[in-house]
């Protein structure tokens, strides 16, 4: 049963990949599509920082991971490397916990 | 001749690095969390291999580990999937892949490589996809190995990984806020994430976040 699951998962969405391309280029040319393509990366990254920050199965709540996003939003706003607002984070949210 | 190494070319490569090497921490805590909700060290393998998308991955596990139908796990993991249909739209209208290539990169379609391959100046965009796409499968899937393996060895959550994921894609993504309307669609998409996680299963919130587009893309 698992195999199953896991076999649908692999292969769905390494489908879902490829659908994106192989729609015919002239599909490309509306001025629309490009847009939301173009935005849509912004509207759900945005969404995966709240569902990693804040999302506890099917509630809200503010924790360690709350802190660690908030040390890490200092970080990205003082244009610190990537590597560097990812260790901030974690060592933040381990650190809230070790309290 | 090959092209000189340019300063913008190396802080590429660097960061194709960085975001691998974060993602290993990801990985590591996907191994571990398939094995602790009952999948095989090979069944996680696999998943990291072939689906190779981490949100729908942990989707899965996550709806498995709670006693969820193998159903309901696949959906929620399809919907998630579902936003690197859009991510390879915009890829393939950049990159201008043709023949098996596209196909290679289809299966390295996934956020870190479309934030990466959008984000990179022109001349380098190529290098920005394939590199973060190199690293972070490698990165992926040895991390998967290990945090399998090592499942129980380690606290990721006393070690704050957990909280890297997020930081992550926050880092991912201010970068790529350029201006007004931008910033709108991240806020709005935020906001849409927030207010559907307490009423819609996993995966849903994320694509509800999509929602936020709309104004921008329907405004003459």
């Amino acid at each position: 049963m698992t195999w199953i699951a896991v076999l649908a998962t692999s292969g769905g969405c390494y489908a879902l990949k490829a659908l994106g391309w192989s729609v015919p280029a002239r599909w490309l040319r509306a001025e629309r599509l490009q847009r939301a393509a173009a935005l849509l990366p912004l509207a759900l990254l945005a969404a995966l920082v709240v569902v990693q920050a804040l999302g506890s199965g099917r509630s809200l709540s503010i924790d360690a991971r709350s802190a660690g996003l908030a040390a890490a939003g200092v970080a990205v706003l003082r244009r610190a490397p990537f590597v560097v607002v990812v260790l901030v984070a974690a060592a933040t949210a381990a650190l809230v916990r070790a309290l | 001749m090959p092209p000189a190494p340019s300063p913008t070319r190396s802080r590429v490569l660097r960061d194709a690095v960085a975001i691998g090497l974060a993602v290993g921490a990801y990985g590591l805590s996907f191994g571990a969390a398939a094995v602790t909700a009952g999948l095989s060290t090979l069944q996680a393998c696999v998943l990291s291999l072939v689906a190779f998308t981490g949100a729908s991955q942990f989707a899965l596990v996550g709806v498995l580990g709670a006693g969820g139908s193998a159903a309901a796990g696949v959906a929620g993991s399809l919907l998630l999937g579902s936003r690197n249909t859009l991510y390879g739209v915009r890829l393939s209208s950049l990159l201008g892949l043709h023949g098996p290539k596209r196909y290679l990169a289809a299966q390295v379609t996934i956020d870190e490589t479309t934030a990466m391959g959008t984000a990179a100046p022109p001349e380098v965009r190529g290098v920005a996809f394939w590199a973060t796409a190199v690293s972070v499968y490698g990165f992926w899937n040895l991390s998967t190995l290990l945090g399998a393996l090592g499942a129980g060895a380690v606290d990721t959550s006393a070690l704050g990984l957990d909280a890297a994921v997020g930081a992550a894609f926050l880092a991912l993504l201010a970068p790529q806020i350029h201006n007004r309307v931008g910033l709108r669609v991240a806020l709005g998409g935020a906001l849409l994430a927030a207010a559907a996680i307490p009423l819609t299963p996993a995966g849903l919130p994320v694509l509800i976040a999509g929602l936020a587009v709309l104004p921008a893309v329907l405004r003459r």
